[in-house]
């Protein structure tokens, strides 16, 4: 796909209640930019996200998926983002071998403290998803 | 040092006696194993109490109705048999029904595992083709040469872990030239030597110490197989258009997932409402896509059950067997089964200890993949 400047992605972007979703705020409140491509979903803990989320969103025609939760240690429910890492990691590999562009798909840790990196890390993944393209998924009829 | 029961008989009957003798000792008060329904060769798994009827019992015929791992999960589901019973099965089915036990979906309380060093097995349409009997013959001979069998399953020809983990008893076909005239089983476990120390039994059988057979040369063959069949499937998975190439003949009919001893989930997400499509999801999705297949969401469907029972996969099978349209489901699931399974260092249904890796975590692992 060329790269295009007008192109403005949609990436789903699952946060989850207890830290990321106070991050993504707390960079609102604090008058960050972040693109417009985020669409947020907010989940109770990342690992509410079945993969089978992703993949829905995926197939759907989201550019990219981006699954943020709490930093390892520090999860709401004690190990909830353990569970999801490892999940994720099950998902990436899936995608690779099948020969799909795992890099769609992203992982991240934003604490409630984090408004500066949630913002950063949106810009940022909105970038590299701009590089890749649209998904060409979104549109494809034989699903 | 293991210790091994000869009977002076052929393989296949020699289990057979094997099995009479403990379920008129009292031993075992019930056999679960592949039996002939007729003349014709066709076979299904039964349990049997009544030791004349083991007369047809056919322990290692070389074919699959169904994963036993599934028949003994849904039969041990609400609680162990009462009395002991001897369960005879192929070691892939051995490995789903640990795999089904981790998931709480099963009991391995009061039943003896008898299982086998496995060649394969036929595919089920050979069934209904009529053609399992001739090629039965050439089978056998293949096994005690150490060869791979034509004609079996092809997820059959590239599996390695045709040694079965966690049997109390186990025979030798593979790689054994003595199958017509001598049944060889050893006694792997504690359960296997309580049930064969008996005074009647010492009596009747010769035991004597045991060697295990490292099975080298066949465990070549079959991974020289593995990399070819991986080698092949790797050039059609190209990404998008690869799998709509692959899975676009997708009838829907869920028979793979139907017929997996892994997928066990009695509210299957692909079968409840939230899945159906109603004109309101017809509608959206032309918007975008401006045409779409129908049944929609089969890659979906392939790929969430990727995501879900990979991990678990024991590659037995089953689930090719069942697809109507041929679709290689079975060799796609080895692939991305052993890839997931490798990134963990598990081997589905090894151990009853080790938990199914996405059931559990380590602190400290998996940095890599965090942006």
């Amino acid at each position: 796909m060329k790269k295009n400047d007008d192109f403005i992605p949609k990436i789903l972007t699952f946060l989850c209640n207890w830290c990321s979703y106070a991050g993504a705020d707390l960079a609102g409140t604090s008058r960050l930019k972040y693109p417009t491509s985020i669409i947020p979903i907010r989940v109770m803990c990342s690992s509410r996200v079945d993969p089978l989320f992703i993949l829905k969103g995926y197939l759907n025609g989201a550019d990219g998926v981006l699954l943020t939760g709490c930093h390892p240690g520090d999860c709401h429910y004690q190990s909830g983002n353990y569970y999801t890492r490892r999940r994720f990691a099950a998902l990436k590999k899936i995608f690779e071998n099948l020969g799909l562009e795992k890099d769609r798909l992203s992982l991240s840790w934003i604490s409630a403290s984090e408004g500066q990196k949630y913002a950063q890390t949106t810009t940022d993944f909105t970038q590299k998803i701009k590089e890749l393209g649209k998904n060409s998924a979104g549109t494809e009829i034989f699903l | 040092m293991t210790k091994v029961l000869t009977v002076n008989h052929s393989v296949e009957q020699g289990i057979r006696e094997f099995l009479k003798f403990l379920l008129d000792t009292g031993k075992i008060k019930g056999v679960f194993t592949l039996k002939k329904l007729n003349k014709k060769g066709d076979v299904a798994y039964s349990l049997i109490t009544r030791s004349d009827e083991l007369t047809d019992a056919v322990p290692f015929f070389p074919l699959m109705p169904v994963n036993a791992g599934k028949l003994i999960s849904r039969f041990t589901m609400n609680g162990p048999p009462s009395e002991p019973v001897a369960v005879v099965l192929k070691p892939c089915e051995l490995r789903a029904f640990i795999e089904l036990v981790k998931l709480e979906q099963g009991s391995l309380e009061n039943m003896v595992f008898i299982s086998a060093t496995c060649g394969g097995v036929f595919p089920l349409n050979m069934v209904h083709e009529g053609t399992i009997e001739k090629n039965l013959s050439p089978y056998w001979t293949a096994i005690k040469k150490e060869e791979i069998p034509e004609n079996i399953r092809p997820v059959c020809k590239a599996c390695t872990e045709f040694i079965p983990y966690n049997a109390d008893l186990v025979l030798n076909l593979v790689g054994n030239k003595n199958l017509d005239s001598q049944c060889d089983i050893v006694i792997e476990t504690k359960k296997g030597e309580e049930i064969t120390t008996d005074t009647d039994i010492k009596k009747k059988y010769s035991q004597k110490e045991y060697k295990k057979e490292n099975l080298d040369t066949f465990k070549e063959r079959r991974e020289a197989e593995k990399k070819k069949i991986i080698e092949d499937i790797d050039t059609k998975l190209t990404g998008m258009d690869g799998l709509i190439e692959i899975f676009g003949k997708c009838i829907g009919c869920h028979g793979c997932s139907k017929a997996c001893p892994i997928c066990y989930c009695k509210l299957c997400e692909f079968e409840s409402s939230d899945s159906e499509y109603g004109p309101s999801n017809y509608e959206a999705e032309l918007k975008r896509r401006g045409a779409v297949r129908v049944p929609p969401n089969t890659l979906y469907y392939h790929l969430g059950r990727l995501s879900h029972i990979a991990i678990s996969c024991v590659g037995c099978g089953s689930c090719e067997d069942a697809c109507p349209v041929d679709i290689p489901v079975s060799i796609i699931f080895k692939k991305i089964g052993e890839s997931i399974q490798n990134m963990f260092e598990y081997t589905p249904g090894k151990s009853i200890e080790e938990k199914i890796p996405l059931t559990t975590f380590k602190e400290k692992e998996l940095t890599e993949i965090e942006e």
